[in-house]
Order: structure tokens, then sequence, then C-alpha cells
């Protein structure tokens, strides 16, 4: 007996995986359905459906992307303090002398990729018309997904605290004091501050709840780390299982009817 | 003028030659697939040869940019090509014209670019242009910055998908007029996802990881001088994917372009699979069954939203000026803008005087005419098109969908109606009421 078979046929490795390698039919089915990871998919499906050339394989890179953005980001956090003080100083020495610090360029560059890969992804389903029935409210999903996706690199953008950073979420945030009603440079915001009682000033409008402050300082800073590390990844992580699980419960990846 | 720029040193020549080497290898395996494929010409030659000649002198090309001689370097965009484009291309009306005429030829003669040698000798054009382009100074600093490296790549995937899809959906098209099966209803036989899906997966993950080790250790991400309240850079810039709405804020005022329209285009993505009531196109490629679909699709994806990105990533400088992709992002440049109010054009066309006046009353009296165009355009422009263009529309969408769907697609023309308005008539706001922030 090799030491492989061996291992193989140990109480541990058989604890894990539940059935030989999956080297028969048989044994292929039923990796689809004991492994956890493998069970988001079906266990057989249309060979043109997964045709690279007809998916563009952009919803699963999609995903991965995200993958790699929490890991990297992960790391990132053991790092890097979200303070005036530091946070600067901190993405400096992720550049000049921390070992990993290339973990910050592959956070950057995924974080752009994945924007592409989201709007190829919805691009690849208008064009295959996959959002018509029954598939209209993963559709949907997929819309909130892109704003969340849109939102965790806007609010990532600000954490380097350096010029191209404050400037660039400055100019982003500007539009929301012109938000009409809720922003003290937008229409209709005097509705609600008649009578000599003022209720929309430029410490309470829009711009100021999404910054913390009048302008981007470090309440802004905090308030996005926490965006950008907690608060949208989890929406996102919980709509990705809805948007996955649908697709599934919707019939799979669209084919002709 | 002095050249202010130390140009063409050792270094970009060395990255220009990479860039020609990856090119001349690309050309290599055409040369191949030609030489197996395209057959002869009458004379008995294959038609190969035309490609082995040019891949030849792409070799030549880059093994001369290897070598770098810095004084007379011979190869680089010329200078009076340079001249002529800053001269005639380096406007934003042209530069959307274009735009708009680019799609309508994709769309017209996707017969005839989605062949696989046209399609090639079109990517050879864009590659050759863009790899003279970098020999220019100022072209390099705005495209090669780390930022906006994937800008550019964006360009090449999304032309690509979209070669992609047109050539499939040219296929299908016929395929339908013929009355064949459709290309994915062919081989489509149930296959096990594992082996079939999982490997693609595997290898897809660590393709992408080789990609983005490699892209990290050949591009530093930026970081600039630390964070200063007092020293605003000019040009301030948004995120790159929002530049696509920071361009409309040239036409519309922070509440339209920053809020409303965003708004506005994310509640009619939401709404397109409730107004689309085309059954047909579910699940394959095709272009005929659904042309006005994928039409307005794509005048909201190309020329609204990815030519506007590059416009204001790549083509807009200083103060937000317009400057050629050859351009020096001079600061002092200055652009004359005497825009007006459609106020003024009326009352005045008239001869009558603006109305003068803070109250109420009078701000409405000053800006009616506005505020009835606008109306007109909300509200009485979809019944008149339900009930004359768009009848077909009405019938099948009932009230209420119409209703939506027209509105979204009138929020959609206002961007191209404002630009031809401002460029033709230098109008500023066609309702303006600064008093209340409310101009439109």
């Amino acid at each position: 007996m090799s030491v492989g078979d061996y291992i193989r046929n140990s109480q541990i490795w058989k604890s894990v995986f539940r059935h030989p390698a999956p080297t028969d039919r048989r044994n292929r089915v039923v990796v689809m359905l004991t492994n956890f990871f493998l069970h988001l998919h079906p266990v057989s499906i249309k060979q043109q459906g997964i045709a690279l050339s007809y998916t563009w394989c952009m919803g699963g890179i999609t995903f991965f992307l995200f993958l790699v953005e929490a890991i990297t980001g992960v790391l990132l956090m053991f790092y890097y303090r979200p303070t005036l003080e530091w946070a600067f100083y901190d993405i400096q020495a992720l550049r000049d002398v921390q070992t990993l610090g290339i973990m910050r360029e592959i956070h950057r560059w995924g974080a752009h990729a994945m924007v592409i890969t989201v709007w190829l992804h919805m691009y690849r389903v208008f064009l295959t018309g996959s959002y018509k029935p029954p598939r209209e409210f993963n559709w949907v999903i997929g819309v909130l997904l892109l704003v969340l996706t849109l939102l965790l690199s806007f609010t990532g953008y600000l954490l380097p605290w350096d010029q191209l950073a404050i400037w660039a979420i400055t100019v982003g945030s500007n539009m929301a004091k012109a938000t009409p009603g809720l922003g003290t440079e937008g229409p209709g915001f005097q509705l609600f501050n008649t009578s000599g009682y003022e209720l929309i000033t430029n410490a309470s409008d829009a711009k100021f709840l999404l910054l913390g402050g009048r302008f981007v300082g470090e309440a802004t800073l905090n308030r996005f780390y926490i965006l950008h590390c907690v608060a949208i990844p989890l929406v996102v992580s919980g709509l990705i299982a809805i948007h996955f699980w649908r697709v599934r419960k919707d019939g799979g990846i669209s084919q002709p009817l | 003028m002095l050249n202010p720029h130390p140009d063409l040193t050792p270094s970009v020549l060395v990255g220009l030659g990479w860039f020609y080497l990856v090119i001349f290898l690309m050309n290599l395996l055409w040369t191949i697939r030609s030489f197996k494929v395209d057959g002869e010409y009458r004379s008995g030659m294959p038609k190969a040869s035309v490609w082995a000649v040019y891949t030849s002198i792409l070799m030549m090309l880059s093994f001369y940019h290897f070598t770098y001689p810095v004084e007379g370097f011979m190869f680089s965009m010329p200078v009076a090509f340079k001249d002529f484009f800053d001269a005639y291309f380096s406007n934003p009306v042209l530069y959307f014209f274009l735009t708009i005429v680019g799609l309508w030829a994709m769309i017209q003669f996707r017969e005839w670019w989605t062949r696989p040698t046209v399609a090639w000798v079109l990517l050879n054009c864009s590659l050759i242009f863009m790899t003279l382009s970098l020999t220019d100074y100022d072209f390099r600093q705005i495209v090669g910055k780390p930022d906006n490296v994937p800008i550019v790549a964006m360009l090449f995937i999304v032309a690509f998908f979209t070669w992609i899809y047109f050539s499939r959906a040219v296929d299908n098209d016929r395929r339908i007029a013929e009355g064949r099966p459709l290309f994915e209803q062919e081989d489509n036989e149930k296959v096990l996802v594992w082996p079939d899906l999982v490997y693609t997966e595997l290898i897809c993950m660590v393709v992408l990881t080789a990609v983005l080790v490699f892209w990290g250790i050949a591009l530093q991400a930026p970081l600039e001088e630390p964070a200063s309240s007092m020293k605003t850079p000019n040009p301030s810039k948004a995120p790159w994917y929002f530049l696509g709405l920071q361009e409309m804020l040239v036409y519309f005022d922070p509440w339209l372009a920053g809020v409303v329209l965003p708004s506005i285009i994310l509640g009619g993505l939401i709404a397109v699979p409730y107004i689309d009531f085309n059954k047909t196109g579910n699940g394959y490629y095709t272009f005929k069954q659904r042309s006005f679909a994928i039409t307005t699709f794509l005048f909201g994806f190309m020329p609204l939203w990815v030519a506007l990105i590059v416009l204001g990533t790549f083509l807009r400088g200083p103060n937000w000026n317009f400057f050629g992709i050859y351009e020096y992002w001079d600061v002092h440049k200055v652009e004359a803008a005497n825009n007006v109010n459609l106020s003024e054009f009326f009352w005045n066309g008239l001869g009558l005087g603006i109305p003068k006046g803070a109250g109420v009353g009078d701000i409405l009296l000053r800006e009616s005419p506005g505020i009835i165009l606008t109306i007109v355009y909300f509200a009485a422009l979809p019944p008149v098109l339900g009930l004359t263009v768009l009848r077909k529309y009405f019938v099948r969408m009932g009230v209420l969908r119409f209703l939506v769907f027209s509105n979204l697609i009138l929020w959609m023309a206002i961007l191209p109606i404002k630009m031809l308005l401002r460029w033709a008539f230098a109008l500023k706001y066609i309702v303006g009421i600064p008093e209340f922030f409310f101009n439109i």
C-alpha cells in the first residue's frame, strides 16, 4: 500500500472527504453534492451554458476578485491605522519597507479590475437577454451589487490619505450637498427651513451625514474605514449569497428556451 | 518653443520595445493561423505572406527600440500629425459626435467588422496608434498614470467583448433567418460540472492571480503627497469610474449631474426587466430580434458612460478645460464661456427685457418659458409619443409601463440635448433659478 493510499484510507482523510476521488461518474456527482464549496454548482450543466465565449466568466471573476479583496484587505488591516497621524505613513511604509507591501498593489488593482468586471458581467447579461423572466429579480440584486461595488471602491479611495484621496472624495462628496431637499446647495432644502427654524444646515445635511463633518477630516476617515472594511462587505456578502442562490433557483445559467 | 521635457529616455524606448515585441508575437500567431486558414492569392502566393512581412517589420521595430539610439531616434509620432490632431480633434463637440458616429457604424457595419481579418486589422491599427502616441511626452504623462492604466485596458477589453457579442449575434441572426438552430442549441448536451466547469474556474483563478501579482509588481499603486486641505490640485478629479458623472457637471448643476441623474440611471437599470416586454432573445446572442433594446443599451454604455469616462480622465485638464491627447496641460489655458440662460434669450428676443424682482411670482414669470418647456417635455411628450411614433410600444406595454419607459428615455436624452444646446446656442440653463439652487 502506497503512502497516498494510506492517507486516503485514514480516518482523518475520510472524515473530511466523504467519498473517493472524483474519477468516475458516480463520484463526480457525489463530490458536487457533498462538498460545501462546490455545492453552489449544479451536478450537471448544459455545455453551451458554460462556454467561455458565452458567459465570459465575468460573474465568477468578479466573485473571485471580491475574495482577493477580502483576503488582501484583512492583511492590510493588520498594518494600517485609520488616523490622521498614521494613515498616510502606514501606506508609505507598505510601499517602502513592509515585506508584503505588494498586498496594497494587488488590493488596488484588484479593486479597479472588479469595477470593470462587474460592468462586463452586466454587459453580458444584458446582451444575452438573461435579465428576462424568470430572472428579473436577480438583475435587480445585481444592480444593487453594482452600486455597492462602486461604494466599496469609493470609500477605499480615501484611506491612503494622500492628495489624490482626499480631493477625489471631496469632489465626490460635494455632490451630496446638492441633494434635493437634503443638501444646503440643492433645490428645496428651504422647505425644511421655514419660520426661522433651520433644519437643514451645513452641519446637518446629506454631505455632513456622509463625511461626519463639514469637510473631509478625521471623522470621515473613520467613517469610510468602517464602511469600507465592515459595513459594506457584510451587506455585499449577503447579497452575493442571495444572487448565487437565485441563479440556481431561477434555472441556472441562461440558455435558449 | 523649447521642449521643456526630457523625452524618449532609454527606459521609455525599452518599454516601447516590449510593446512592439508583444504586438509582434500576437501577429506571429496570427500569421500561422492565416497560413492555415486564409488560403492563397490567384498567383499562388499564400495570403499569410502579407502578414509575414508585417510581422517581420514589427520584430525589427522591437529590436530597434531595444538598442535605443537616443540621438536621432527615428520612429515616433510625426509632429505634424500631432499638431493636426490637437488642432482639429481637440474639442468635446467633435469627440461626442465621433462616438455617436462610431456607435452607428458599429451597428450598421457589424457584418463587416466582425470578420476576423477585419477585426484583427482594426486591433492592430489601434495598438500601433497607441504605441506611436506613447512616444509623445504629454500623452505618456496621462495614459501612463498607474490609475489610468486600467482604463486603457478597459477600452480594449470592452472592444473585445463587443466584438464577441456582434460576431455571435450576426451568426445567430443568420441562423434564425435561414431557419437553422441557434449556435447555443448545437452540441448542447449536458455535461458534468466536475470536471468541465470546476477546472475552467480553477484555471481562471490561477491566471487571474498571476495577472494581479504581475500587475502589482510592474506598477506601483499611486501615493501622492500627504493630504492637505490647503493645496487644491488642479484639476481635482473624482475616482475614475465617476468621471462620466463629473463630466456631466459641465452641462448640469450638481443636483442633477451628481444626484438625480445617477439615481435615474440606477432606477432605469432596475426597471429594465420590467419594461422590456420582448420575450425573444432570452439566453442567446441576437441583434435583430432585440435591436431597440440593444441599441438603447449600447447608446447608454458606449457614448454616455465609457466615452465620458475616457473624456473626463484623459482629455480634461486644469480648470476642466479640454486638452488634445498630445497637448501640454497648461494651467493658464483660457476658454471663453459666455453662456446665456433661456430666459434671457426669450425676454430679450421679444424685446421686453428680463422681468425683475425677487418675489417668487417674479422669478416664476422670468423663468416661465423654461418651466413650460420642461413640463411639456416630461408630461406632454410621453402621451404624444405613445400615440404616434411609439404607438406599438404603448399598445404592448400598457399605461404605467409606457410612462416609466418613455420618461426613462426622455431622461436619457436630456444629456445629449443639453450638450447640443450648449454647443449650438451657448445655452447655460433652461430653467435658471439660482435663488433656490434650481437650475436645469
